[in-house]
């Protein structure tokens, strides 16, 4: 069968493990960049040696500037581009946005321990928000069980599966990419292909990546992501509202990271995982606002970050209320 | 015109050889096959055919790559006593030695090449065209200095390779040549700082790494390059002096001893220290949680090293060549797992939320491996079966050619 990349593809075994039963026998589409025809790997494989660029892959992507070169023109010639290719592959239309940074606005998130009880609503939330694959399923905020008594991250369980939680003994610690003010990943990122927005936010132009997965081994919060496998996500479970740095379809063989879900945030609203939490252990908000949650929580609450002594300064604070 | 149509000659001795030649080369362009294969496949589903994972994000092409820039570093050892202390024996033999530094070099460009996931953006890494994030990533440091040892070593080599042809002196480049020793450093330095600036890593972020490099690249780099020589004496019949083998070897023996060493004080500090930190160690020797993937393998490496450290040591056995070999084999083994796997795995197992993924590499990683390496043997065994029989030729010129003389 020719694959032209553009027209939908099941999956073959027809059903991936992990998925719930009642989501069996829906198709799965292929959402990111189109497997290379032999021109495109024999393309491929010069650029690899060579460092040229090639057309391989759907959309030329390749050929796109760095987002913050991108002129109004170009973003919304490649958004409608994206748009047209998501709405031709998985006849979901969606919309591409890139709401800018606010004036005065510098994000932060505190999270009350004693409140997290571990179910892991954030995550699944952040999941369909953030158009996370289906398979291979894999989560931006990992919550780690541990002991009470102890906050020993060796001796942690990120894949506990209880029947109900918490579980007696047990305390719960979720972390995701914490936005560090001094970022780690941006530093080693070869390309500049990551960094911090004027707002605080951390993120990624996933045309942009290379894929060597150095901020990954930078980072000491478990932060980021690569796609390994073709990203594939259920159509309905697609998400149409899609940020350009944030949860738009990405790519095979990029690195993606969880956002403060911009795409929300930028225009008022909360991030995904808070507005899911049952228990409201998490707050959000703007750090310069003396108003704000976040500001509140740090002037009344006795907080701390995770692995201080690095000299990261993370804009996640944990705090026991 | 001479000079070319002996050029042209020297060309012509690529494609004439014996049996083993032929048989050699056919070996070879089979093993790349298989790589090129392996990573074709690899292109078309993704790195999710190696057995990388985000717990673990770097495995056997980045261990393979890590050993290699030290192989390519370690031609200085034949660089320094040749030109530096003029000791003649190894002089002769010298430009073998940039060639493999050379070789090694196309090799790592190589195994990053293969490691990434968008192939076709690596074009942004080009200053001017792409937006490369220098001087602040050391991965573009270790891009520029790479480059430029790769171009500093291939011009000298090519250079020295047309006057030698043509009988001419070639001492005008004795500049570039001693620029090439603290180049060699340098790009051994700048590969350990790639990890050793990682505060996320406590197995890599301490200031024992570049040394450590340094110590394990000068032994595994000359070992390799012994065994080499060796089946050049053979394979051309051309006089090697037995003093530069042994010379070579007494090198390898301070460095190999200064290598464990460092071990031993690296391992002293977790092990006395018993910190947090001690979990990377423990897993690569005693195991973790119950996950010991890599402990025979660094025992295997540590035996390795310790019995070969025994045999250059004592000039007896360093001056008989069986012992010599076996005990250049030894080192290569065991600098590879050490260096290798035994380096990159532990940066991330366990990883930074104390997750332990155990990482063995997949059969595409083997095969595109194996591939990688047999093109850097290829691209050895052509360009030595081009460039030896002009020395041969011009053994005469070489001696008057010598830039001290």
């Amino acid at each position: 069968m020719k694959n032209d990349g553009c027209t939908p593809r099941a999956c073959p075994s027809g059903e991936p493990s992990g998925s719930a039963p009642a989501e069996r026998g829906a198709p799965l589409l292929q959402l990111g960049r189109r497997p290379p025809d032999r021109r495109a790997i024999l393309g491929a494989s010069v650029a690899a040696v060579a460092g040229v660029a090639t057309g391989s892959g759907c959309g030329n992507h390749h050929f796109d500037a760095h987002y913050k070169e991108l002129t109004d023109e170009d973003k919304r010639r490649i958004f409608e581009r994206i748009e047209a290719e998501t709405r031709h592959k998985t006849g979901v239309d969606v919309k591409i946005s890139a709401p800018q940074p606010m004036d005065g606005v510098e994000f932060a998130y505190a999270l009350d321990l004693s409140l997290c009880n571990g179910n892991r609503r954030c995550a699944e939330a952040c999941a369909r928000e953030n158009n996370l694959p289906d398979v291979p399923k894999f989560r931006y905020i990992q919550v780690l069980e541990m002991d009470r008594g102890t906050l020993d991250f060796e001796n942690a369980n990120a894949y506990y599966e209880h029947d109900e939680v918490p579980v007696p003994g047990k305390v719960y610690l979720p972390v995701q990419c914490q936005h560090c003010a001094n970022p780690p990943c941006v530093k080693v990122c070869p390309v500049t292909a990551t960094w911090r927005e004027p707002d605080g936010l951390v993120v990624v132009d996933y045309n942009w990546c290379i894929g060597c997965r150095y901020c990954i081994a930078a980072c000491p919060y478990f932060g980021r992501r690569f796609n390994f496998h073709e990203p594939t996500v259920r159509p309905r479970n697609i998400n149409p509202d899609m940020g350009y740095i944030s949860n738009r379809l990405r790519p095979v063989g990029v690195v993606e990271k969880c956002t403060f879900c911009l795409q929300r945030t930028r225009v008022g609203r909360y991030p995904a995982c808070l507005e899911a939490c049952p228990t409201g252990a998490r707050k959000f908000g703007n750090l310069a606002d003396p108003n704000g949650e976040v500001r509140i929580m740090l002037e009344r609450k006795r907080v701390y970050v995770l692995k201080e002594e690095l000299g990261t300064l993370p804009r996640f604070y944990y705090f026991y209320g | 015109m001479s000079v070319f149509s002996g050029l042209g000659t020297a060309a012509k001795e690529v494609v004439r050889g014996g049996r083993i030649y032929y048989a050699w080369v056919a070996l070879l362009l089979v093993f790349i096959s298989l790589g090129l294969v392996a990573y074709l496949g690899q292109l078309r589903n993704g790195l999710g055919v190696t057995n990388m994972r985000n717990q673990v994000a770097w495995g056997f092409y980045i261990s393979n790559f890590t050993f290699l820039v030290g192989v390519a570093a370690a031609a200085v050892l034949l660089v320094i006593p040749a030109y530096v202390y003029n000791f003649k024996p190894i002089k002769e033999i010298a430009f073998l030695g940039e060639l493999m530094a050379v070789t090694a070099i196309v090799m790592c460009i190589l195994f990053v090449a293969v490691d990434v996931g968008g192939p076709g953006n690596l074009w942004h890494l080009i200053p001017f065209i792409g937006r490369p994030n220098f001087p602040v990533s050391l991965l573009t440091w270790d891009i520029v200095v790479l480059n430029g040892y790769l171009g500093i070593n291939g011009f000298i080599f090519f250079y020295v390779l047309y006057k030698v042809s043509r009988g001419q002196k070639y001492s005008r480049i004795l500049p570039l040549i001693l620029l090439s020793i603290p180049w060699a450093v340098g790009i051994h330095t700048v590969t350990a700082f790639l990890y050793n600036g990682l505060v996320a890593r406590p197995f890599w972020n301490a200031a024992i790494l570049a040394p450590r490099f340094l110590a394990s690249a000068f032994c595994s780099g000359p070992a390799l390059m012994i065994l080499v020589l060796q089946l050049v004496r053979r394979q051309f019949r051309i006089d090697i002096d037995g003093r530069a083998l042994t010379k070579i070897a007494e090198l390898v023996a301070y460095a190999l001893a200064f290598n464990l060493f460092l071990l031993g004080a690296e391992a002293f500090k977790e092990f006395y220290g018993q910190s947090e930190h001690i979990a990377p160690m423990k897993y690569l020797y005693l195991g973790l949680h119950g996950h010991h993937a890599l402990v025979p393998f660094m025992w295997t490496a540590l035996t390795l090293n310790v019995t070969a450290l025994m045999l250059f040591l004592v000039p007896r056995f360093r001056n008989n060549g069986k012992l010599l070999n076996v005990g250049c084999v030894f080192i290569l083994c065991g600098v590879y797992i050490e260096k290798g796997l035994g380096l990159v795995v532990p940066g991330f197992t366990p990883d930074a939320l104390g997750e332990i993924y155990e990482y063995v590499p997949s059969v595409t990683e083997l095969a595109v491996s194996l591939g990688i390496w047999s093109s850097g043997a290829l691209c050895f065994t052509l360009l030595a079966k081009f460039s030896i029989p002009v020395f041969i030729k011009a053994k005469q010129f070489t001696l008057l050619g010598e830039p001290s003389e």
